[in-house]
Formats: structure tokens, C-alpha cells, sequence
């Protein structure tokens, strides 16, 4: 007994966050019509990327059924390191002068290696001590922090911002090819790549079927402790990786980098689709809800509204799109 | 109040969700002081009515009136003031509050002094107090909740529903999770309230029950009306036949295999828990289909479930096809080719959210990642889909499609998706716990057959059961478990309801002493 039929009332909670995105730039564009150019439109990408990076890692972490709130540190963290190991010999003021200059490849790894880390400790806090996840990633925020702000204090440096990259770091984050900055060229490709892991490997799948009922994949013979360190570890490189261009975009670093991050992060997964319970989560959906908070931002400015007013927008974009996600989910059972 | 008048009547209901008609056209009248029960498999919209009866759901349309008079119910307050209340399968008391305080909850009699509401503690126990009299409960309004069975929380809930005044109680499968005993206790209230005029709506898949304690049968069929009758024109093959729209007349298929030689040894296993079992032995045969019978907390699920690694085993071993194994997680348990259905489907089967597909092979593509990546790490979807639809086609699930999300199926067709997930393993030793619980009479023998048909293949199975029938109808031998013991195996020409019983709720206190001199040694 199927009834297929068009239904209004389904249509408008499938798309009603991305008509509420076209509804902003329509508004935005009347109010300032210089807002829809190629200028603009690379400016959000190029902003939008490392949030697309650690909204995967966050992805990662909510389809598995868990939480992280580390992230926003751990870019930080990640930024302090990789600018420290990324400058001139000429520069005066080296985090490290008794190093000579670096190949660009160490401090990329360095920060990865950092986020990764990290991640294997948040992992093992939760697969393995049971430490909720909302704390056990609390905890590591402020160690994370904690550890930056000490290493950043480290003399010769004692917290000044870091600067003097070389060329082939800060290329990284302003540079581009054809036009498309490079940025954007690293988000794509590590989206296909994430994509490609989720939907397309066996890990990905037993990553859904952890965060959906990890009890059943536990029976089915799954590795819980396993998928749940895996998850944390990508993650983690995710949001280390991140803070690596991150420092090379802005052509600096402090410690204060990455303030949170993680809660946009969450935001944005929640906004593109993921479900907080785990088990649902797509990377077309994560891409789509960084986007939407970043077309708020950019274009709110970009008519001159006051900053605080951004926060109002995206809470209240927060709160529609949970609101509309318990309805179109409890609407079925 | 004269028994014939008509307490609830439902006209012309119709209910929808998106893509399915849950009800079409159904009526239904209840006369009060009558035990009504509905019947009809899984998915034939017994829960839809119920839950538009209790003002959980509203119905598209149609019309329902409690005694004579139209009423609009949208939401179960409203329908508890109107004197309707369901009693859900699953309770949700609130455990930290004592049994008094869960009847009145959100209505505490009070006192007015000074202006504030004190609570009256008294006067709510007294009250407590009278209606379980009225009743025949012997329970203390003020003990914890926490501390309860589960039928006494049932009672609990069924006590609320007459503080309320319900003229209708609905009861969805109040006898699941209870013992025998138990169940008769029930009956027994179910008669008291029914002589103070009280109408129950009885929902059971266990028709000896229903032919038993009601007075008139509605079945239900694919959301339409098939009809009501007085209890005592219907036998068992008469509601089978109008439940699954077709002549049953057998309950059990055939069998016709014959056990081969010993493939599973299970020797003086003891739990790491020390109130669960103890010095377990048994054997189980290739080609044999092995019952195991018990009451609740016999310790039947913690055994296979330890068996399976999913508890930790204090002492004893386990020998497959005459090699001894270690078991110590389900991973290790399915390399050695042992499966196992688990009790609770929703808890530890399903995966809810994602689609009939994804669950079916989700066990097998943990344990065989190269049968869907034919060795080149990515998935490839047409050997995965292929492999679902098979078992989709082989047990007859009904689903729109293999990417539906599993939590929209009924009941039987999730069992047996589940069933499917463990039978793309090929596994040599199938564990079912409670397989057919709380499924439809057809499901249930599409599962028999399934039995049946491994078992011909020289697989084993296991089958934990609560049910008499199915233990006699389907094992070969019937292992029956005590308090954690194991009190006695049946052979097939041995079995009866008397013997099952009488091992059930027995053990040879003798045997206990033995095991311990036993470890000494």
C-alpha cells in the first residue's frame, strides 16, 4: 500500500536550510548586487576550507556516535607548530633559530603528526577508559591549549605572532592554480577523499554502523574499541592538518588560533545533515552546512551589518535546523 | 455499569504516514466489561488503532466516541481524562521515585497551607493503598520503584490507568516479558477490573492466551478490517487462517533431518558473573536443532551469549568439531563460524538508521571485507546489494526497497533481515535467541522453515525459547536451565509441557555440590 504523492510540508524541511540560504544572498544581493561575483564567491571558498577540514574530522567523530570538542584547540596547537617550523632563515625573529630552514614538508607533517596525537589520546580516553566524550575531548581542549600557550611562551619567541614563512608555506594558503586558489584545490580533493572512505570502504561503513548501534556492531563482530580509535586519529589529522593552513593562509600564527572552531564545526554538521545520535552523516551535507555559515558571515559583513549580529544568524540557524531535523526524524516512528 | 453497551466505539478509521496507508476504513466497539482482543501480524496497524484510540496519533478519518458521545483525543492526557489508558509494552516508571508517587504522578493530592501546596503524603497513600484492596495487589505503596519486577510495574501501570477512572484499559502484549505465574496474576486483575465494568483491549500474538481470558477477537490484516467475533466461535486455526488470510494448518514444518555426530562440546562452563551460570555440559550434534528452555533469569541468554564471547567465562571450555576454542569476543566467535541471533532486536540487532541493505551484510563484510572489495579496499555496492536482495527474496522480507531505513519494517521482516545478516556468514552453529518473539504467525514459520532447512545442510542450531509449542514442535532435544544450572536435556520422545515445567523451576540440588568438588580436584 504505497501512496507516492508530492508533499509540501516534506519538501520544506528536506531543503528548508538551503532556502533559507538563497533567501540570505537574495537579500544581500539586493542590498548590495556587487555581492554575486567571481571575487566573492573565491573569498568564502578560500575562508570556507580549513572549516571544511575540521567539520570532516568533526563528521567523523558524530556519525560515529561520539563527540569532540577538542578540535578548536588542536588547529591552534597545530598552527603554533607548523608556523614555528615553517619560517625564512632570514626572518629575525625565529621560533627556532638554531634550526635552518625546513622543508615545507615538516612542518605539514609536524601538524598532522600533532593531530594525530591528540586524537589517539582522545580515542583512548573514550574507547578504552569509558570517559564520556564531552569530557574526555573537554580535557583535551585545555591540554591542548594548555600546551600551546607553553610552547608558543618558549623563548626566544615569549608569545610573539609568529611570521616569516617561507614562500612555499604561505603558498599553500594564498596561493593558486588557473585561478582556483590552492586552498580550495587541498579542500576538494581531501572531501573526495573522505567521501570516497565513507561511502565507499568497508571502515566507513562499520564507522555508520558503530555510531547507529554500537551494541549491534559489537555482536556483528565489529571492533568498537578499534573503529572508535580510527575515528579520533583521522579525525585528529583532520583538524591538525587544518591548523597547518590555517597559519600558512593568514601568513601567521598565535596561540589563540582555532578559538572555537569545534563548536562551528558541530554546528555545521548538525546544519548539513548529520544526526547528533550518530549513524547519519554525508560529506555533500558537512560541505553544504560549513558553506551556509560562511555565506552568513561573509555576506553580513559584506553589507556592513555589525558582527555581533552574525551570532544571532547562526543561532538561530542552529536551533531552526535541529528543530526541523527531531521533527522529520519523530515524524516517522 | 450492564455489560453490551458499547464503551468505545472507533468508526471509519483512516490513517496515514508518508508512503504507507497504516489504516483503511477500520471500525471497532468495545463493550464494556468485555476482555477485546485484537489481533493480526506484525504491521497490520494494531498499534496505529491503539495509538489513535490514545490520542498518540490522529486519525486521518473516521470518528471515536466513549460511551455514546463523540470525542476529539489530541493527546493521551485528554484520553486518559476521557477514561481511556494504554499500558505500553515497554514501561517507563520512574525509577527513582517510590510506587505511590509513580501512580499520582502529575496529580499528588495536596493540602493548602499558608498560601503553598504541600504535597498530602497520606491521603495519597491511603488512596495507593485502597485501590490495590480493590485489586488483590500486595505491594507497599511506599516501596522503591527500582526494586520491582516487571509485572509488578505492569500492575503498577494498570493501577494508574483506575486512578484515572479508565473505562477502556489497552494492554499491547502485557504478557511478553512475564513468567507464567505472573501472567496468571494478571488474569486474575484483568477479571476484577472487568467485573467493576472496566473494558480491556487485549493485544497478543499468543492466541492459547487469547482464546483463554477474552470475549471477542478483531483481527486486523495489512491496515483493513477483517472482522469480529465472540471468542468462543474460534479455535487457534481459525484466527491463524484469518490473521495471515489463508488456510495454516500446520503451526511447525515438517522435519525430517536426522543428527549427525557430536560438532559442539560445551564442558563445566561458569560465568565471570557469580549470580549467573554454573557447570554447564552439553552437546550439540551436526544436523540438530537444540532447544533450550527455562524461566526468566535461568540464565539461558547469558549462556550462548558467553559462548558467543560476549561474556566473560570464569572456567570450562568449549570444543568445535573436536578442537578446543577460546573465545573471548564475538569477532573470534564468527571466525569460528558460530552466529547468534540476539533476544533484544532492537538493543543488539538493528542498526535503525540505516537501510535493510547495510544491515544484511553488515556482519559478513566485517568478517569477509574481500567478498565486497574483491581485494581492492573499495566497496563494490552491485556484490553487496546482490548478496542483500538475495536474502531479501530468500525470506520474503517485505521492504519498499534494500535501501528503506530497517527501522521503518515491522517487527517479523527486521527478525528476519537479522536472520539474514547471519545466515550470509554460512555459519556452521546458529545461536537464535527468542527467535519468533513478538512476530506474526507467518514470519514465525518462514523461521521454522529456516530451521529446518540449515539443519538439513548439517548445520546446528540453537534455540532459546519461552514458548512450549515451538520447544516441542522444533527441537530434537530440549535443554532445560534453572536458576543458572543446568537441570535436564530431553530427548524429542521425552519432551513435555510437564517435564519442561517441572525441570524449569527445579534442579538437583546435588549435582551443585558435586561441581564444586569437582574444581577442587
Amino acid at each position: 500500500m504505497q501512496i507516492k504523492r508530492f508533499n509540501m510540508k516534506e519538501f520544506l524541511m528536506n531543503y528548508a536550510l538551503y532556502l533559507i540560504m538563497l533567501l540570505i544572498v537574495i537579500v544581500i544581493a539586493c542590498i548590495s548586487p556587487k555581492f554575486i561575483s567571481l571575487r566573492v564567491i573565491r573569498d568564502i571558498l578560500t575562508q570556507s576550507s580549513t572549516r571544511i577540514l575540521v567539520a570532516l574530522g568533526c563528521m567523523f567523530i558524530i556519525v560515529s556516535g561520539s563527540a569532540d570538542l577538542s578540535g578548536g584547540r588542536v588547529v591552534g596547537l597545530a598552527a603554533v607548530v607548523s608556523g614555528s617550523l615553517a619560517q625564512q632563515a632570514t626572518y629575525s625573529n625565529r621560533f627556532w633559530p638554531q634550526f635552518g630552514e625546513l622543508p615545507v614538508i615538516v612542518p605539514i607533517l609536524a601538524s598532522v603528526l600533532v593531530g594525530l596525537l591528540v586524537g589517539v589520546c582522545n580515542g583512548y580516553a573514550v574507547a578504552k577508559l569509558k570517559v564520556p566524550a564531552f569530557l574526555a575531548t573537554l580535557g583535551m581542549q585545555m591540554i591542548a591549549y594548555g600546551v600551546n600557550c607553553l610552547y608558543f611562551n618558549k623563548a626566544p619567541n615569549n608569545s610573539q605572532p609568529l611570521g616569516g614563512y617561507k614562500e612555499s608555506f604561505g603558498n599553500l594558503g594564498t596561493g593558486a592554480i588557473a585561478g582556483i586558489p590552492i586552498l580550495v584545490i587541498i579542500a576538494l580533493s581531501i572531501c573526495l577523499v573522505v567521501w570516497v572512505v565513507q561511502t565507499r570502504t568497508c571502515l566507513g561503513r562499520e564507522i555508520f554502523a558503530t555510531g547507529g548501534n554500537p551494541n549491534a556492531a559489537r555482536v556483528s563482530g565489529i571492533n568498537v574499541f578499534k573503529i572508535l580509535m580510527i575515528t579520533y586519529m583521522i579525525a585528529g589529522a583532520l583538524y591538525g592538518f587544518a591548523g597547518c593552513l590555517e597559519a600558512a593562509r593568514t601568513g601567521s600564527a598565535t596561540s589563540s588560533y582555532g578559538l572555537s572552531y569545534e563548536l562551528d564545526a558541530i554546528a555545521s554538521c548538525i546544519v548539513g545533515g548529520c544526526s547528533a545520535g550518530g549513524g547519519i552523516g554525508t560529506v555533500p551535507g558537512v560541505i553544504a552546512g560549513v558553506l551556509i555559515f560562511n555565506v552568513i558571515n561573509y555576506g553580513l559583513t559584506f553589507i556592513g551589518l555589525s558582527s555581533y549580529w552574525q551570532f544571532v544568524v547562526k543561532g538561530l540557524i542552529i536551533i531552526i535546523a535541529v528543530a526541523i531535523d527531531v521533527r522529520k526524524y519523530a515524524g516517522k516512528n | 455499569m450492564e455489560t453490551g453497551k458499547y464503551v468505545l466505539e472507533m468508526r471509519h478509521i483512516s490513517k496515514s504516514f508518508p508512503g504507507v496507508k497504516a489504516l483503511d476504513d477500520v471500525s471497532l466497539t468495545i463493550k464494556a466489561g468485555t476482555v477485546h482482543a485484537l489481533m493480526g501480524e506484525n504491521g497490520a496497524g494494531k498499534s496505529t488503532l491503539m495509538k489513535c484510540a490514545f490520542g498518540l496519533y490522529q486519525p486521518d478519518e473516521g470518528e471515536i466516541s466513549i460511551e455514546g458521545k463523540t470525542v476529539a483525543l489530541p493527546n493521551p492526557k485528554a484520553a486518559m481524562v476521557e477514561g481511556v489508558s494504554m499500558i505500553h509494552q515497554e514501561l517507563n516508571p520512574i525509577l527513582t521515585r517510590n510506587v505511590m508517587e509513580n501512580i499520582w504522578v502529575g496529580r499528588v493530592p495536596y493540602k493548602k497551607i499558608a498560601g503553598v501546596h504541600w504535597a498530602d503524603d497520606k491521603k495519597m497513600y491511603e488512596d495507593t493503598k485502597n485501590l490495590f484492596a480493590d485489586l488483590g495487589i500486595d505491594i507497599d505503596p511506599k516501596e522503591s520503584v527500582s526494586r520491582l519486577s516487571v509485572s509488578h510495574c505492569q500492575l503498577l501501570e494498570i493501577v494508574r490507568a483506575v486512578s484515572y477512572g479508565a473505562k477502556v484499559i489497552i494492554m499491547d502484549e502485557p504478557t511478553s516479558s512475564l513468567t507464567e505465574s505472573e501472567s496468571e496474576l494478571l488474569f486474575a486483575i484483568i477479571k476484577k477490573l472487568t467485573a467493576q465494568g472496566v473494558a480491556i483491549i487485549y493485544i497478543s500474538h499468543k492466541i492459547e492466551e487469547v482464546l483463554d481470558i477474552t470475549d471477542e477477537v478483531t483481527v486486523l490484516r495489512d491496515g483493513q478490517l477483517v472482522g469480529s467475533w465472540p471468542t468462543r466461535e474460534l479455535d487457534m486455526d481459525s484466527i491463524v487462517s484469518k490473521m495471515v488470510g489463508r488456510e495454516m494448518t500446520n503451526r511447525f514444518p515438517e522435519l525430517t533431518h536426522t543428527p549427525g555426530e557430536i560438532f559442539l562440546e560445551v564442558s563445566h562452563l561458569t560465568s565471570a558473573n557469580p549470580h549467573s551460570f554454573v557447570d554447564v555440559s552439553f552437546t550439540l550434534r551436526r544436523g540438530e536443532i537444540l532447544g533450550v528452555g527455562g524461566l526468566v533469569g535461568a540464565q539461558r541468554t547469558e549462556l550462548m551469549e558467553s559462548i558467543f564471547g560476549l561474556r566473560p567465562i570464569a572456567s570450562g571450555t568449549i570444543y568445535i568439531d573436536g578442537q578446543e576454542v577460546k573465545i573471548k569476543n564475538p569477532r573470534q566467535a564468527i571466525a569460528h563460524k558460530i552466529a547468534l541471533l540476539t533476544e533484544e532486536r532492537r538493543a543488539t540487532g538493528i542498526v535503525p538508521m540505516l537501510s535493510v541493505g547495510e544491515n544484511i551484510v553488515l556482519a559478513n563484510q566485517t568478517a569477509n571485507h574481500a567478498r565486497y572489495t574483491g581485494g581492492k579496499g573499495l566497496l563494490n555496492y552491485a556484490s553487496r546489494n546482490e548478496d542483500a536482495q538475495r536474502y531479501v527474496d530468500s525470506l520474503s522480507i517485505k521492504t519498499p526497497g534494500l535501501k528503506t531505513q530497517i527501522q521503518y519494517l515491522s517487527g517479523g521482516n527486521q527478525q528476519k533481515a537479522l536472520l539474514g545478516r547471519w545466515m550470509l556468514l554460512e555459519p556452521d552453529i546458529l545461536i537464535m535467541d527468542e527467535p519468533t518473539r513478538g512476530i506474526d504467525v507467518g514470519a514465525k514459520y518462514e523461521i521454522y522453515c529456516l530451521m529446518e532447512e540449515m539443519v538439513q545442510k548439517g548445520k546446528c542450531v540453537i534455540m532459546i525459547s519461552s514458548e512450549m509449542p515451538e520447544l516441542m514442535g522444533m527441537s530434537d532435544r530440549v535443554m532445560v536451565m534453572c536458576e543458572g544450572h543446568l537441570s535436564g536435556i530431553l530427548t524429542r520422545e521425552e519432551t513435555s509441557d510437564e517435564r519442561i515445567m517441572y525441570l524449569a523451576s527445579t534442579y538437583e540440588k546435588g549435582e551443585r555440590s558435586n561441581t564444586n568438588a569437582n574444581k577442587e580436584i
